[in-house]
């Protein structure tokens, strides 16, 4: 057992600093060991996510000495006795507290990625596939969505305002895994890689790969055939000229299959929910500003005391329920 | 007041693992509006961590298996305990609920002709785990949470709005239920809980609400379970007026690392063992032949060659030893370390590296090849590991309907570890990822039907959001409060010595006499620091959950004179025919401690009970049950 | 009970860290090797191209990549081999016609992409440190859109290939038949490493099999795409190789050609 230095950034998004901590290392550990004895025993508040501790979540994800890394894969023997370890949070996405970041970014960027689309007339329990045609999927789908990639992917982290237009390499493998599905019937991936992921924006430069503790090589496996395949429907004539002679087109789609709608034994009978969900939500109301036509950063500018309603201020209350989405529970006439 | 964010949703699923994706999925698809509650960030629920597979007797490799073969195996794994009905319905439905993923976009495994692949587990007697590499669990959680953007999308497609029907609330804790009535007349109204992120309250007033919470493994120091494993659908349920059963079944995994120290608790796959690899002590000898019990004599090798035989023909050689239910190999390998034949760290050697060549170990088991070099710069393919039992999972649970899912209380369903019965007093591997899907569907079915037949929404009671505010808010109030770590560390040290493996009376009531005075002192305990993720205040918070739990499996622990599945007595060492019918009901009392009843145990089906032998029977029943 | 959306909405700042990078590893050396060493090798092989002299050694029919095909009206008769039409000029190379092409495959090949982005252009120069510049639009758009060429630039270079594996075979004779000398093994092995080097290309392994989807029908196209997917990993290795041989091959050329030292000559 020895005691060593660490340098933990503590702070929200007012700031914050780096501070000095000397903590018990024993053998064997690893860094969110230390930030556990270090909530333990010294900052009880200090926030930190995990859950695992075996490298198979991927919430752990942390920056150390600078490297984005996991902290329970990171061994405390892989540094020198005297080396002072310095821990922060990822760069890329906006800090809520201490080491937790807001990785919401990457979530919404899966919700914009087309999901798989089954194939018609295959049912459940039909399904054949070769294990030589699924592999290439299956390295894709190791992601434990630790993050790490998208941190660490120059792209959005030098440039934030890249962020609109790019997915980045962890949804790149999600577009390769499904381009490779040897049943996904959809045949546009490419077409939806390049023009709304942003596939152009990365310049292979591999950091990705780097970082990743599934050791999934993202740019040579997915990124890079991504590109191809791209080039193959975009700019190569000797691709396209060889499908025709051979009028065997690999590439275009077969039917998708319907939407799912339930089968079951639970009917719902129309119009039986008491909210109507399915009306178009208005917008959410803009911010209130002030004759400049800014917001108001502070309270003493404002014309009332706390923050503006939500709602918007143009609304008087009580709302006609018909006009939410919200079903009070005591009813109607509420 | 403090502000309070509300939402209203038909269905309110708590926890994000398999068994609540699950369930959200079917309620949506039965056109409900449904809220998805996690503790953690999305997609890192307790079923990522799973590894060997998820049971189903689709017979795409021995295609003499079937659900009835299913069903027995079960039955024996939990040692005739088990709820037979949870049991039929999972043996019959399980392969429909895994094809089904396969049209989210799953990947399994395949067969040469194109079929998922089934591996041997422990305790299935055909090869019946459907797999991918070693990381199943993560490609049954990334599947359903695909299937769950699918569904958003159509709903965007639909709606305008991805959140329109299905809205998933990650890093929010959900710390009490919200219930409408009283006595008879009581049903669920909702849910509060607050926002990690920002320590915000939150409320969602919704008439159906599904517990998928997962299990209680973070009272124990040496488990495999992570933070969120506080029990928190058990003591909600409790709190809410639900029952808890088999609460002092809790299975010990035989083989978590032991060393090195930090990784202690990790679990080493089953796979390893179904795949060649053995049990040596350090004398180096393969112990498992001197363990094999009676009920599994007529299964299991009796020489090194026969076990050896059965991996490569196992139509005519029976399975070795290493491959019996994991409460035998737990406590196989709790007895050779009592016995003083352990390691140094208190464990047994796991033996793959001279059993099975590099090249081979590394196509099978990658990502226990991996964690263990990286994790622990051990290399499985050159040298032994140290492993010793873990604890795992926990078989009680609430007491559910079998077939509805439903808690007992109008609108409260439970699915996944967090539910009990179906497994009995103990779980055969890869039975608990295809029980979250079973149950976890019809959990989401019947939510959203219940919400169909009511005449009127439930209402929430104010005066119970005002309590449970000042409830989650009094550690950060309180002055001078106790340390949570230090409190949650002692539970652990109660829990691992006195209710571990190996259980004895007067142990355990000293058990219950420590848990009381942890009563006390919990509920003084202090957090510092805001409001804002800290993660002191939520551990804080999850304290009376891990308690109220704990006490629940000691009280059951002393009560059951006998030893069955996950719960050993040294004081009653053998199993009793009169205790197989008996299942330990712990509720909640009016002051707040636990209550504990006896209940009689469902008799099974004539049909079903054709499915074994007489003499099979007659190890596990009474002669009055036999005629 | 009132509500309000007390979760913050749009951009949230970032964690405020002040220290530009926290690396305490050498990550500058490899940008920096790589700037040296690109340096260096473009330096020595423009000012041989441009020399015009030492290229050639009759004798063995020995012909230094850096001229092939020889097709300027200043070469040596006997080493343009697919005849002489560019005008002689001390500005246009004597393989101005392979020349080009093979510099678009360098400049557009995945990996020397990834080192001069990384070095020369410091976006990024090493992981998690902040690259060097305001805007950034990556491969999007003119010019580095033209890197998706790279395709183009593959199917020319393996014709190219094909004529340096002529220019091998040529070069096994002497004055009196067959030969084979020190200076054949150079050039086979820079041959050898030329097409290792091309096979590995990323291009090369999409056309061969990867752009396939389903394996199980193309056996024969799975088992070649396994091939090169086994080399396609040694990429970068394979072109730091090929940059020193071609070095090398031509440099002993030169050498010989220039009469500083004579051939190892094992026949004729
Ligand atoms: C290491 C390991 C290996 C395993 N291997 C296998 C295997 O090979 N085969 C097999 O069949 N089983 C295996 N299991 C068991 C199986 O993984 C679990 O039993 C199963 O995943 C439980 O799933 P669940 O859906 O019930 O809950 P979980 O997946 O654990 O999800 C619980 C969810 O509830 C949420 N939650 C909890 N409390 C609250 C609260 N208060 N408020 C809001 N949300 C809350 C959590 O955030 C989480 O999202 C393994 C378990 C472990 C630990
Ligand atoms: S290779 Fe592309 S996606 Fe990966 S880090 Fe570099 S720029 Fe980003
Ligand atoms: S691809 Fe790798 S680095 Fe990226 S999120 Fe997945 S596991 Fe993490
Ligand atoms: S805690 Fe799960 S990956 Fe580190
Ligand atoms: S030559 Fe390097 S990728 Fe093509």
């Amino acid at each position: 057992m020895t005691v060593r230095q660490f340098k933990v950034w503590r702070g929200d998004e007012s700031g914050g600093q780096l501070n000095d901590y000397q903590v018990e290392v024993n053998e064997g550990e690893v860094v969110l060991d230390i930030i556990h004895r270090l909530q333990a025993t010294q900052e009880p508040d200090l926030a930190c996510r995990w859950n695992c501790k075996a490298g198979k979540c991927g919430s752990c994800s942390m920056e150390i000495n600078g490297m984005p890394r996991l902290g329970c894969m990171t061994r405390m023997s892989t540094f020198e006795e005297d080396e002072t370890i310095t821990v922060t949070p990822l760069r890329t996405f906006p800090v809520i507290r201490d080491l937790v970041t807001d990785v919401s970014f990457n979530y919404q960027k899966a919700l914009e990625m087309p999901a798989f689309a089954p194939p018609k007339d295959v049912e459940p329990g039909e399904y054949r596939m070769q294990q030589v045609d699924v592999e290439r999927s299956q390295e894709f789908r190791k992601c434990i969505e630790c993050f790490l990639c998208q941190n660490t992917c120059h792209v959005v982290r030098d440039h934030e305002e890249n962020k609109l237009a790019f997915s980045g390499p962890r949804l790149f493998i999600r577009a390769a895994e499904l381009d490779m599905h040897p049943l996904d019937a959809r045949g546009d991936r490419k077409e939806i890689a390049q023009q709304q992921q942003g596939l152009g924006y990365c310049n292979i430069t591999k950091c990705c790969t780097e970082v990743c503790p599934e050791h999934i090589k993202i740019t040579d496996n997915a990124i890079i055939p991504m590109k191809e395949r791209v080039v193959d429907r975009r700019y190569d004539p000797l691709v396209v000229f060889g499908r025709k002679i051979l009028r065997r087109d690999q590439l275009t789609s077969t039917a998708v299959a319907e939407p799912a709608v339930h089968s079951g034994p639970v009917t719902v009978a129309e119009g039986a929910a008491p909210v109507n969900f399915s009306r178009p939500l208005s917008g959410p109301p803009g911010p209130e500003v002030n004759a400049a036509g800014h917001v108001n950063l502070n309270e003493m500018l404002s014309d009332r005391a706390a923050a503006a309603s939500p709602f918007g201020d143009d609304i008087t209350f009580p709302v006609d329920p018909k006009t939410l989405n919200y079903y009070h529970p005591g009813g109607a006439d509420h | 007041m403090v502000n309070i964010e509300a939402h209203a949703y038909d269905v309110v699923v708590i926890g994000a693992g398999g068994a609540g994706l699950r369930a959200a999925i079917e309620a949506r698809l039965a056109g409900k509006k449904v809220a998805i509650i996690s503790k953690s960030l999305f997609g890192k629920a307790h079923t990522v961590m799973a590894e060997g597979g998820a049971a189903a007797a689709m017979g795409n490799v021995n295609s003499n298996d079937n659900w009835q073969v299913h069903f027995r195996d079960t039955m024996r794994g939990g040692k005739f305990l088990n709820n037979y009905r949870m049991a039929e319905l999972h043996a019959k439905e399980a392969p429909d609920r895994i094809w089904e993923l396969e049209t989210y976009g799953a990947l399994f495994d395949r067969t040469k002709d194109g079929k998922i692949s089934q591996r041997n587990f422990g305790g299935h007697e055909y090869p019946r785990l459907a797999h991918v590499g070693d990381r199943t669990g993560l490609e049954l959680i990334r599947t359903l949470q695909q299937k769950i953007v699918s569904l958003q999308q159509e709903d965007k497609a639909k709606f305008g709005d991805y959140q329109a029907r299905i809205r998933v609330f990650a890093e929010c804790t959900i710390t009490e239920l919200l219930l409408e009535g009283t006595g008879a007349k009581k049903r669920i109204a909702g849910a509060f809980g607050y926002y990690r992120e920002s320590g915000e309250f939150v409320v969602f007033e919704a008439p159906a609400v599904v517990l998928a919470t997962g299990g209680v493994g973070r009272s124990y120091k040496v488990t495999s379970n992570s933070w969120e494993y506080t029990g928190d659908g058990h003591a909600l349920a409790l709190r809410a007026g639900a029952k808890l059963i088999n609460m002092e079944f809790l299975q010990f995994h035989p083989t978590g690392m032991v060393w090195p120290p930090s990784v202690r608790g990790i679990l080493v796959t089953e796979s390893v063992r179904g795949d060649g690899g053995i049990l040596k002590n350090s004398e180096g000898k393969r112990f498992m032949f001197d363990y094999v019990p009676d009920v599994f004599r007529k299964q299991y090798a009796e020489t090194p060659e026969e076990g050896d035989r059965w991996y490569t023909d196992p139509d005519n050689n029976r399975r070795p030893p290493e491959l019996l239910p994991r409460d035998e190999v737990a406590r196989a390998i709790n007895s050779e370390v009592k016995a003083g034949r352990g390691t140094k760290a208190g464990g047994v050697y796991l033996d793959i590296a001279s059993r099975r060549p590099a090249a081979e170990i590394l196509k099978r088991l990658p990502s226990m090849y991996h964690q263990f070099k990286e994790l622990a710069d051990v290399d499985i393919t050159a040298q032994p590991m140290e492993v010793g039992p873990t604890c795992h999972y926990v078989m009680g649970g609430v007491e559910v309907d079998p077939d509805t899912a439903s808690a007992g209380v109008p609108g409260l369903y439970a699915a996944g570890e967090v539910s009990g019965g179906m497994h009995g007093s103990n779980r055969l591997g890869g039975n608990s990822l295809s029980d979250l899907l079973v149950f976890g569907k019809r959990a989401g079915e019947y939510a959203a039907s219940y919400t169909d037949e009511l005449a009127a929404r439930p209402k929430i009671d104010d005066t119970q959001v005002a309590a449970a505010v000042e409830a989650a808010l009094s550690p950060l109030t309180r002055e001078g409060g106790e340390n949570p770590y230090t409190l949650q560390s002692d539970l652990q040290d109660v829990m691992g010595t006195l209710v571990g493996i190996i259980r004895r009376k007067g142990e355990l009531e000293d058990s219950l006499r420590q848990l009381a005075e942890l009563r006390e002192r919990i509920q003084k305990v202090g957090a510092t620091g805001g409001r804002r993720y800290n993660p002191g205040w939520h551990l804080a918070l999850d304290l009376r959950n891990m308690l109220v739990v704990s006490e629940c499996t000691a009280k059951a622990a002393l009560e059951r004179e006998e030893s069955r599945g996950g719960h050993t007595r040294e004081d009653f060492p053998k199993m009793s025919a009169t205790w197989r019918k008996v299942n330990l009901i712990c509720s909640l009392s009016t002051e707040g401690g636990v209550d504990l009843a006896h209940q009689p145990i469902p008799t099974m089906t004539p049909e079903l009970l054709g499915l074994f032998e007489q003499s099979e029977l007659a190890k596990y029943m009474t002669e009055e049950e036999l005629s | 009970m009132t509500t309000t959306a007390t979760r913050p909405i749009g951009a949230r700042p970032r964690a405020a860290i002040e220290a530009k990078t926290l690396r305490t590893d050498r990550w500058w050396l490899a940008p920096l090797l790589t700037v040296i060493g690109l340096t260096a090798w473009v330096a020595y092989a423009t000012f041989r191209v441009f020399m015009q002299a030492d290229y050639w050694v009759g004798a063995y029919h020995y012909l230094t990549p850096f001229y092939s095909p020889c097709v300027s009206l200043g070469c040596v008769p006997e080493a343009a081999e697919f005849g002489r039409f560019l005008p002689d000029s001390p500005l246009i190379p004597y393989a101005a016609l392979s020349l080009p092409f093979l510099l678009l495959f360098r400049l557009t090949c995945y990996y020397y992409r990834k080192a001069y982005y990384r070095s020369f252009w410091m976006s990024p120069p090493a992981c998690a440190v902040p690259d060097g510049h305001g805007k950034y639009t990556g491969e999007t758009r003119f010019p580095l859109i033209f890197q998706n060429a790279h395709r183009y630039a593959f199917y020319a270079a393996a014709l190219i290939s094909v004529i340096n594996t002529w220019d091998a075979v040529l070069a096994m004779q002497s004055p009196s038949g067959f030969g084979f000398g020190l200076g054949n093994v150079i050039l086979w092995i820079n041959v050898i490493m030329l097409w290792a080097y091309t096979a590995s290309c990323h291009s090369c392994r999409h056309i061969i099999g990867g752009r396939l989807k389903h394996f199980s029908k193309h056996p024969v196209r799975y088992k070649l795409w396994g091939f090169v997917s086994k080399l396609n990993t040694r990429h970068m290795g394979l072109a730091w190789t090929t940059l020193a041989t071609l070095a090398i091959t031509d440099f002993y050329i030169m050498a010989v050609s220039a009469g500083w030292i004579n051939d190892l000559r094992f026949i004729g």
